[in-house]
C-alpha cells in the first residue's frame, strides 16, 4: 500500500501497523463489511415481499392457499433459524441441479450414486468453467434466499398481526362505500397497517442484523470469516507475524454491530413518530393534542 | 427393533459421555440418527433451563436497576442491556471463548486462595454464562417495559394501604409486572432454547464429541452428504420442545392471572415482537 | 412479475457450456505451510504451487476454491468442486468416501506438543483438529479427545490448560513451536498415514489417471522434490 511497505520484516511499531492494516487481505476484510451491508439491503425487501405474500395467503379465502400461509408463518416458531440456514441452501442447490440434470443430462442416470450427488457437467450450477466470482455470487444468492425464507416467515407473522389490528370499522366503512375487497385491501388495509406493523418490523430488522454472522456458517467470506482468518496466529510462513489476535478482531466486529443496531434504533424512532401522525392510536392522539 | 433398542442403549446418553465411545461411522440408520440427535437434546435442555433460571433473577435485578432514579444503578444496567441486545449472540460466544481462553492457566490468586479458571472455557460453564447474560439482558428489557406499564391505580392502592419499599415491591409491583410481562417472556424463553443450538457452532469446542442436537445433526449431514434426514429430525425435536415450553409457561400464566376471571388468555407465541 | 420469474428461471436453467476441462480444486487456506491465505488475500503455499504445476502438466484449467476443513469432503462429494488438495492424508476411512491419487508428499510424522515434558499422553486430554487422521487416532486410544475446528484453537487449549497436549501434523506444528517460548514437542512421533494425496470423487477415474500421470512425471524429473524443499526446508523428507 505505502511505498515503505516493501520489506515487512524491517518495519517497526506504527509503520509496521500501518502496513499490516493495509495489506490486500485486510482490504478484503474491509470489503466484507460491504458484503454484509449488501446482503441486508437485498434481504430486507425480499423478506418483506415474502412476508407480505405469506400474510395475504394466510388471509386468503382459498383454503389451500390459507393453509400454506398458516404453515409458512408457523414454521419459524418451532424451529431454530440456524437449522433453516444449514438446510435451505443445500436443499436448494441440490434441487436446482436435479432440475437441470433432468433437462441437460441423460435422465436414466440417477443423481445419487452411493453417497455421491452427481449431475453431468452441463447441469452443474454454476458451471465449473465459470469464473470464481460467479460461484461466490451464487453462494450469496443461496444465502439471500435462505435468509428471505426465514425472515419472510417472521415478517408474515408481523404483517398478519398488523392487518388484524386495523380497526374493523374502517374496513366496514370502505365496504359500505361500495369498494370491492381488492380496493379495500389496497386503499384502506395496507396503508393503515404500517403503523401497527412498524414495531414488529423494526424488531425484525434488528434480528436480521444480528443474524448476519451466520453467513459464515453458509461458507460465505464475511466479516467473521476474515476476522478469524486474519486474527489467527501468523507463524514464520507469513510476512507479518503476530500471535493470536482474534480477540481484537472480534471486538472490532462487536463495535460494528453495536453501531448498526444503535443507528437503526435512532432511525426507527423518527419513523415511528412520522407514521403515528393522524392515526387512531394513543401515540397519534398525543401528537394531535400536542399540535393544537 | 432389537437392534434399535441396542442403539438406544449405546447412544441414548452419548451426549453426556455415557455408552458407546465412538460415534457411528458407517450405515447411519434412521434409528441411530434419531437416538444421537435426541441425546444431544439433553444439552439444549441443560443450557436452556439453567439459563432461563439464572437469567430470570438477574433480569429482575437489572430491570429494577434500569427503572431506578439513581444514575449509578441505571447507567450500568442500561449499558449492559445495550451491549447484549445490540450484538449478535454468535459474536458473543466467539468473544467470550477468546476472552476465557486468556485467563491465566494457573488460576487467579484471590486473598491467598488460588481460584481455578480453566473450567470456564468448557461449554457447560462458559457458554452457559453467555446465555445467562444474554437472556438476562433481553428479559430485563421486557420486565423494564412491564414496570413502566404498571397500572397507576394499583400503585395508588398500595400507597393507600400504607405499603412502601420492599413490601410494596413484593406484594404489588413485582406480581403485576410479571403478569404483564409473561407473554413476552414466554417468547424470550423459547428463543433462548432455540439459541442454544449455536453453542457448538461458534467458538466452544465439543468435549469428546459430546455436543448438542445440532452438533450431531451436522455430523450426520456431513457424513451421509444428505441434509434431508438429519435436519428435519432436529426440527421435529424442537417443535416438540417448543410446544412443551408453551404448555409449561401457560400453566404459570394461568397461575399469575388466577384472580382475574377470564383474563388468563392463551399465550400466543409471537416471536417477532420479542427480539 | 411473471417476466421476472421467467428470467430468473432462465438464469437458473441456462448459462453456457464451456468445454476445456476445468478442474476446481479446494483447499483450506489455514494450514501453513501446506496452504494459506497470504498478505495479498490470495491462496498460497506448497499445495497451491504444486497444484498449478500439476495442472500445467496435465493440461487442465485449474481454479482454486477456499473451503472450511470440516465440510471439505461433503462439498467434494456433492460436486461443489472436483478435487481436494488440503494436506489430506490418505487413509482407509477416507478411502470409503472418496478416491485418492498417489501421494504427492511422503508419509508425514505426527507429533505431540505440550507445555512440559511430563504431559500424560496415554490417559490425558489431547487436543486435535476435527476430522484429521490425528483425531481418528486419538479417538482409538485411551486418551480423552478434545476437538477444535482449527489449529489455533488447538494450541490455545494447550496453553490454557484445557488440554494436556496437542496432537497434529509435525510440519504444521513446527513453526508454532519454534516461534513460541513455551511449547515443546513431547513423546514419540507417530506415523499414521500413507502420505498425502489429492482427494477426488470415486466416479472421476479419468481425472485421477491424468493427475497420477502428472505426479509421476514430477517425481521423476525431481521438480516435486525441489518444491518440497522450497516450502518445508532442506531437511524435509523427499522422494528417492
Amino acid at each position: 500500500m505505502f511505498p515503505f511497505c516493501t520489506d515487512p520484516s524491517a518495519l517497526q511499531g506504527l509503520a509496521w501497523l500501518s502496513c499490516y492494516l493495509t495489506t490486500g487481505s485486510h482490504m478484503l476484510f474491509y470489503a466484507s463489511f460491504g458484503t454484509v451491508l449488501a446482503l441486508l439491503a437485498v434481504t430486507a425487501p425480499v423478506a418483506l415481499l415474502f412476508g407480505f405474500g405469506g400474510a395475504m395467503a394466510a388471509r386468503s379465502r382459498l383454503a389451500p392457499l390459507r393453509w400454506f400461509g398458516r404453515i409458512y408463518t408457523a414454521m419459524v416458531r418451532g424451529v431454530p433459524d440456524i437449522i433453516f440456514f444449514l438446510f435451505v441452501p443445500i436443499a436448494l442447490d441440490q434441487g436446482f441441479e436435479w432440475l437441470r440434470s433432468r433437462v441437460y443430462c441423460d435422465p436414466s442416470v440417477p443423481v445419487r450414486q452411493g453417497n455421491e450427488f452427481i449431475v453431468c457437467a452441463a447441469a452443474k450450477l454454476p458451471l465449473s468453467t465459470s469464473p470464481e466470482w460467479v460461484h461466490q455470487l451464487y453462494g450469496i444468492f443461496l444465502a439471500v434466499v435462505a435468509f428471505s425464507v426465514v425472515f419472510g416467515a417472521f415478517a408474515a407473522n408481523v404483517l398478519h398481526g398488523a392487518m388484524a389490528a386495523v380497526p374493523r370499522a374502517q374496513l366496514e366503512t370502505a365496504e359500505a362505500y361500495g369498494m370491492s375487497p381488492r380496493q379495500v385491501n389496497r386503499r384502506i388495509l395496507i396503508p393503515q397497517m404500517w403503523t401497527y406493523a412498524l414495531p414488529g418490523l423494526a424488531n425484525l430488522w434488528m434480528i436480521l442484523i444480528k443474524a448476519t454472522p451466520l453467513l459464515f456458517v453458509l461458507g460465505i467470506e464475511d466479516i467473521v470469516y476474515w476476522a478469524r482468518e486474519l486474527g489467527s496466529a501468523k507463524t514464520s510462513a507469513y510476512a507479518y507475524r503476530h500471535p493470536d489476535w482474534r480477540l481484537y478482531y472480534f471486538l472490532a466486529i462487536l463495535v460494528f454491530y453495536l453501531l448498526m443496531t444503535w443507528g437503526s434504533e435512532r432511525i426507527f424512532d423518527r419513523l415511528r413518530a412520522r407514521l403515528s401522525a393522524g392515526q387512531a392510536t394513543a401515540a397519534g392522539e398525543a401528537m394531535r393534542k400536542a399540535a393544537t | 427393533m432389537n437392534q434399535c433398542l441396542q442403539t438406544l442403549q449405546d447412544y441414548g446418553l452419548r451426549a453426556i459421555g455415557m455408552g458407546e465411545r465412538l460415534l457411528p461411522r458407517s450405515g447411519f440408520s434412521l434409528c441411530e440418527q434419531m437416538t444421537l440427535i435426541g441425546s444431544g437434546l439433553i444439552w439444549n435442555l441443560y443450557f436452556g433451563a439453567l439459563a432461563v433460571f439464572f437469567g430470570f433473577f438477574l433480569a429482575n435485578a437489572l430491570a429494577v436497576a434500569k427503572a431506578s432514579r439513581n444514575p449509578l444503578l441505571r447507567k450500568p444496567a442500561e449499558w449492559f442491556v445495550f451491549l447484549f441486545r445490540g450484538s449478535p449472540l454468535f459474536i458473543q460466544f466467539f468473544l467470550a471463548y477468546e476472552m476465557l481462553v486468556q485467563l491465566p492457566r494457573a488460576g487467579i490468586e484471590v486473598l491467598g486462595i488460588t481460584v481455578q479458571t480453566h473450567w470456564m472455557t468448557r461449554a457447560w460453564a462458559g457458554a452457559l454464562l453467555v446465555l445467562v447474560l444474554n437472556t438476562a439482558a433481553y428479559s430485563a428489557e421486557i420486565f423494564h417495559g412491564a414496570l413502566r406499564n404498571l397500572p397507576k391505580g394499583e400503585l395508588e392502592a398500595a400507597d393507600a394501604y400504607g405499603m412502601a419499599g420492599w413490601t410494596r415491591y413484593r406484594r404489588v409491583v413485582w406480581p403485576t409486572a410479571m403478569r404483564l410481562a409473561w407473554p413476552a417472556y414466554t417468547n424470550e424463553a423459547i428463543f433462548l432454547f432455540h439459541a442454544t443450538t449455536l453453542v457448538f457452532f461458534s467458538g466452544f469446542p465439543a468435549f469428546q464429541q459430546r455436543g448438542d442436537s445440532l452438533y450431531y445433526a451436522n455430523y450426520f449431514a456431513d457424513k451421509t452428504f444428505n441434509p434431508f434426514v438429519a435436519y428435519p429430525i432436529v426440527a421435529g425435536y424442537f417443535i416438540l420442545l417448543t410446544l412443551g415450553l408453551i404448555a409449561l409457561f401457560g400453566v404459570v400464566n394461568r397461575r399469575l392471572n388466577r384472580h382475574l376471571p377470564g383474563a388468563a388468555k392463551k399465550i400466543r407465541y409471537r416471536p417477532n415482537l420479542v427480539r | 412479475m411473471k417476466k421476472l420469474m421467467l428470467a430468473a428461471a432462465a438464469l437458473v436453467l441456462t448459462t453456457g457450456m464451456g468445454m476445456a476441462q476445468t478442474v476446481r480444486i479446494a483447499t483450506e487456506g489455514a494450514y501453513p505451510p501446506y496452504n494459506l491465505v497470504n498478505e495479498q488475500g490470495q491462496l498460497a503455499g506448497f499445495e497451491v504451487d504444486l497444484g498449478n504445476a500439476l495442472c500445467k502438466r496435465a493440461e487442465l484449467q485449474c481454479t482454486w476454491v477456499k473451503n472450511d476443513w470440516d465440510s471439505i469432503i461433503p462439498n467434494l462429494v456433492s460436486s461443489n468442486y472436483d478435487a481436494i488438495m488440503a494436506a489430506m492424508s490418505i487413509n482407509e476411512e477416507r478411502k470409503k468416501a472418496i478416491a485418492f491419487t498417489q501421494d504427492y508428499l511422503p508419509p508425514a510424522p505426527s507429533s505431540y506438543v505440550a507445555l512440559d515434558e511430563g504431559a500424560d499422553l496415554e490417559g490425558g486430554i489431547i487436543a486435535v483438529q476435527t476430522g484429521t487422521v490425528q483425531a481418528a487416532h486419538v479417538a482409538g486410544t485411551k486418551a480423552t479427545m478434545l476437538e477444535y475446528p482449527n489449529i489455533d484453537q488447538v494450541f490455545a487449549a494447550v496453553r490454557n490448560g484445557e488440554a494436556d497436549a496437542a496432537f497434529g501434523d509435525h510440519e504444521v506444528m513446527r513453526p508454532f513451536v519454534e516461534d513460541s517460548n513455551d511449547l515443546v514437542f513431547v513423546g514419540e512421533q507417530v506415523r499414521l498415514d500413507e502420505g498425502i494425496g489429492i482427494g477426488l470423487r470415486q466416479s472421476d477415474a479419468d481425472l485421477r489417471d491424468k493427475l497420477n500421470a502428472a505426479i509421476d512425471s514430477m517425481k521423476q524429473d525431481g521438480s516435486l522434490n525441489a518444491l518440497i524443499k522450497q516450502h518445508f526446508g532442506e531437511d524435509a523428507q523427499t522422494y528417492e
